[in-house]
């Protein structure tokens, strides 16, 4: 069965924007669709340049960050780019504690992540 | 003034939904205590990260196995206690995944994450029984 779509995909461009739907990444299942949905973008359909916008997003587990681990892997193997952006300060404070600031390119606005993509 | 304190102890099913309806039992008492919005999103991070690691890694999602949870809020913050039927695991063996040979590593930031956030985490020897706990900032 198809996972459930998490994520709603525009096309800005040459850019696609793949927006989170969910408020809380939290709960098992929904982290496995999640994952699902943001490796079919890489691994199917072939996209060059994704930005992920997480301006709905006000709640991340540590599952999820695996999950955007295992995207930037594929991301880098498959010489596409990956953007991330509109990050709330709370989930960002993750980021930072975890030190994934560091292999995301984290733009504040949607705006600033397709600037010069 | 008396001093306030509700406390409440479940046992769950080793399943996922179980496991956020707690969640959510939890943070609705949280919501009563005046922590911070910065404080109560990190409280839930590591309340779903012990509960989540209880079910998945702990009892392995195991139907014969339960997890047990007790909470307390008090004028000085929460505490809750998460014990699983497992057999435990050394905190010591997860990796530093803030370490550069392990930032792509996609797991074990769980418990970096509850260091990070809660004022107190203890394990019990065996590793099956993890105390979480916030104290308000005076």
């Amino acid at each position: 069965m198809a996972p459930s779509q998490r994520l709603d995909i525009e096309e800005v461009g040459d850019v696609t924007v793949a927006k989170f739907v969910d408020k809380k990444i939290l709960d098992e299942a929904n982290i496995q669709a999640i994952g699902a949905n943001l490796f079919a973008l890489i691994d199917e359909d072939g996209r060059k340049k994704v930005v992920l916008d997480f301006s709905l997003v006000e709640y991340l587990s540590s599952a999820a960050l695996g999950k955007l681990i295992t995207l930037d892997k594929k991301v880098k193997a498959a010489k596409s780019k990956l953007r991330l952006c509109c990050i709330k300060p709370e989930i960002y404070e993750v980021f930072e504690i975890t030190r994934l600031n560091k292999i995301f390119d984290i733009k504040a606005t949607q705006e600033d992540a397709l600037q010069g993509f | 003034m008396t001093p306030h304190s509700d406390q409440f102890e479940v046992e769950i099913p080793s399943d996922y939904e179980s496991g956020q309806a707690v969640v959510e039992r939890i943070m609705a008492e949280v919501g009563q205590a005046g922590f911070s919005s910065r404080d109560e999103f990190g409280i839930r991070l590591s309340v779903d990260e012990a509960v989540t690691n209880a079910i998945k890694h702990g009892n392995k999602l195991s139907p014969d196995k339960k997890v047990r949870i007790d909470f307390q809020r008090t004028d000085a913050g929460i505490r809750v206690e998460i014990e699983d039927q497992g057999s435990g695991f050394r905190p010591e063996d997860v990796p530093d995944c803030t370490k550069d040979e392990n930032l792509e590593c996609p797991n074990g930031r769980g418990l970096m994450l509850m260091r990070e956030f809660m004022t107190r985490i203890e394990f019990s020897p065996k590793g099956n029984r993890v105390v979480l706990e916030k104290l308000h900032q005076r």
